[in-house]
């Protein structure tokens, strides 16, 4: 219980931090201020805000969780894949944006689409489409935080409770601090969490007795040692997994705090220091997730492998709800938290998990970015702000805030899912899908509105049938994958046992080259923009 | 020749990442308890970091900046 009261305080820390930031924005009731900070954030605070709201619970939580069962692969996965592809792309395309924000004042991705392409109720389509793709995002918040809290109070807070409190704290400082304090709390929350990765490894190595005896008995057991490899993964799974990390420039919210450094120089500490901050989170948290598989006296940890056994031995021979019900049983989005309570002193316990409480809370920018979104891209764009003034635009923009976070936490709430499925299924494959809007938009002259409408009509569909899919075919048992569809003895649609395969490849992979093949060819056959909007794009 | 080397240097890093070279194996353990497939990885952070630096000093976008700052004075400049 002490452990909670530590991460109480640190809820209390944070919501102090919106509210001293709220304090001083008094008087500026301007939609860039509070929506953009007044795009004045320095090189630490863009640094570290960046990152942070990139790092949600999926980072520790879900990491640590599919590496319990996955193994190191995870690490290979989605963080060094991340180190490569997010930092480039912030390079490539945000720069850009932040530029073209400085130059026209655009506040959102979609008021840049509007100008670039010259469209007006399309680029509703692409913010409605961004929006209902980023809702899953804050609900991995949300769950995480009930997880959070409901273990490290020893199951005292229960699930819908800790859930509850977190909804409130980070409604609580988005609301009075906007994206001022949205940015200090994440670099707050960014410190913490990259002290969070080497404490834990210590602490833990040391209650364990050393790492060199837990590798060493893992290596002797059958079971066990294919997760010290990346067997259990394909090849052709890993590669399609680069594709990912795409999301990241499409998110809004990133794009968003693209917009809010002051200068451009600002962003060079970003993408040269982005590798090592994720080296520095995932590292420790994969290791753990791994190490967890050879701890015997926490409880909760051998019945996760009880049930894994079960499903990897009867799996096939059970209906396909006793198999969800065990896959559930099996999840180890916990482990972490359970290494913690196991070998950690109380008041370190507390600390450490507010470390990760930081984490879980990053939710907090995808609730103001849908915000800005709604405000900017609805609201002002339909002419609310002219008629009703820019203070009472910014209220709406707050009563938005009070709204999402209620609905992702009435979701959150029957959420099924584990943290880490949910996330990769819908949300990231789904961003991935449109980045190649971004890429269209600042580099190719020739795209064009009805290109840009293809491309986010093709993501929604994708993402729908995806989850229409995988609802209607039940996740097979650990092993080979149900083949659904096959053509001339090749694969074509599967069931595997964690999601969807394509010819073998994840969906993301056919969803990003499909976007791009129907950017390309229905721009070619469609008309393009003025030669003076792309003259303010364009150089020469 | 510049631009061409560094786009040789992203698809390399890009290339190195896919290791099926260490796929099934866990030796050697370095430290004695990393396995060579997450250390291989590990490394493969500082060398993305690396090469983020190369392209932040070869590649830096500040044809960007100078619109933007020419903006600003302009305004500056306006009564």
């Amino acid at each position: 219980m002490i452990a909670a009261i530590v991460v109480f305080a640190y809820l209390a820390i944070v919501l102090y931090i919106g509210i001293f930031a709220f304090r001083r924005a008094k008087g500026k009731e301007k939609a860039e201020d509070y929506f953009l900070a007044s795009r004045s954030l320095g090189p630490f605070v863009f640094l570290f805000s960046l990152f942070g709201t990139n790092m949600t619970a999926f980072a520790i939580l879900g990491s640590s969780g599919h590496a319990f069962t996955n193994g190191i692969v995870t690490f290979g996965l989605m963080a060094s894949s991340s180190g490569l592809v997010i930092p480039l792309t912030i390079l490539l395309i945000g720069t850009r944006v932040w530029a073209l924000g400085k130059k026209h004042g655009f506040m959102t991705p979609v008021q840049m689409f509007r100008d670039r392409w010259e469209c007006s109720h399309i680029g509703t389509v692409i913010s409605v489409v961004q929006a209902a793709l980023l809702v899953p995002y804050i609900i991995i918040g949300i769950m995480g935080g009930g997880t959070t809290l409901n273990t490290i109070s020893g199951g005292k807070v229960p699930y819908w409770f800790g859930g509850a409190i977190v909804a409130l704290v980070v409604m609580g400082y988005v609301f009075f601090g906007g994206m001022r304090g949205t940015a200090w709390v994440n670099t707050f929350q960014t410190t913490l969490f990259l002290l969070f990765g080497a404490i834990a490894l210590i602490v833990i190595g040391a209650g364990m007795g050393g790492y060199r005896n837990a590798a060493q008995s893992m290596l002797a057991s059958p079971a066990l040692a294919p997760l010290l490899t990346r067997e259990r993964i394909s090849p052709l799974y890993f590669f399609s997994y680069t594709f990912i990390p795409l999301s990241a420039i499409a998110f809004p919210h990133i794009l968003i705090f693209c917009l809010t450094a002051k200068k451009m120089n600002h962003f060079k500490k970003t993408v040269i220091l982005y590798p090592l901050c994720i080296l520095a989170i995932w590292l420790p948290c994969v290791f753990l997730g791994v190490m967890a598989n050879r701890v015997t006296d926490v409880p909760q940890i051998r019945a996760k492998q009880e049930a894994r056994r079960m499903l990897a031995t009867q799996g096939k021979a059970m209906a396909p709800e006793a198999r969800d019900e065990l896959r559930e049983k099996a999840a180890g989005d916990d482990v972490i938290l359970r290494l913690l309570e196991r070998y950690a002193p109380f008041w370190l316990a507390g600390l450490l998990g507010a470390g990760i409480m930081a984490a879980v809370m990053a939710s907090d920018s995808q609730i103001l970015a849908l915000s800005t979104m709604f405000t900017e891209d609805v609201f002002a764009f339909y002419g609310g702000k002219k008629r009703f003034g820019e203070a009472v635009q910014v209220q709406t923009g707050r009563a938005f805030i009070v709204l999402i976070t209620l609905v992702a936490y009435a979701v959150a709430l029957r959420a099924p899912e584990t943290i880490f499925e949910l996330a990769i299924q819908y949300a990231f494959s789904g961003f991935a899908a449109l980045s190649p809007l971004l890429v269209a938009a600042l580099f190719w002259k020739g795209s064009t509105k009805w290109g840009a409408l293809a491309v986010t009509l093709w993501t929604a569909l994708a993402v729908v049938a995806v989850a229409v899919f995988q609802s209607a075919v039940p996740a097979p048992a650990p092993g080979p994958a149900t083949v659904v569809w096959s053509l001339g003895g090749t694969e074509v649609l599967s069931r595997t046992p964690g999601g969807t395969a394509v010819f073998g490849f994840m969906p993301v992979v056919p969803m990003v080259l499909m976007s791009v093949l129907l950017m390309v060819v229905v721009s070619l056959i469609t008309t393009k923009p003025k030669q003076s909007t792309l003259a303010r794009y364009f150089r020469g | 020749m510049k631009r061409i080397l560094l786009v040789i240097a992203v698809v390399v890093v890009y290339v190195l990442h896919q290791d099926f070279w260490f796929w099934r194996t866990a030796h050697p353990l370095v430290l004695g308890f990393i396995p060579i497939g997450l250390f291989y990885h590990a490394c493969f952070a500082v060398v993305a970091s690396l090469l983020m630096w190369l392209l932040v000093k070869f590649a830096w976008p500040s044809h960007l900046e100078q619109e933007v700052e020419g903006k600003s004075n302009q305004e500056d400049a306006a009564p």
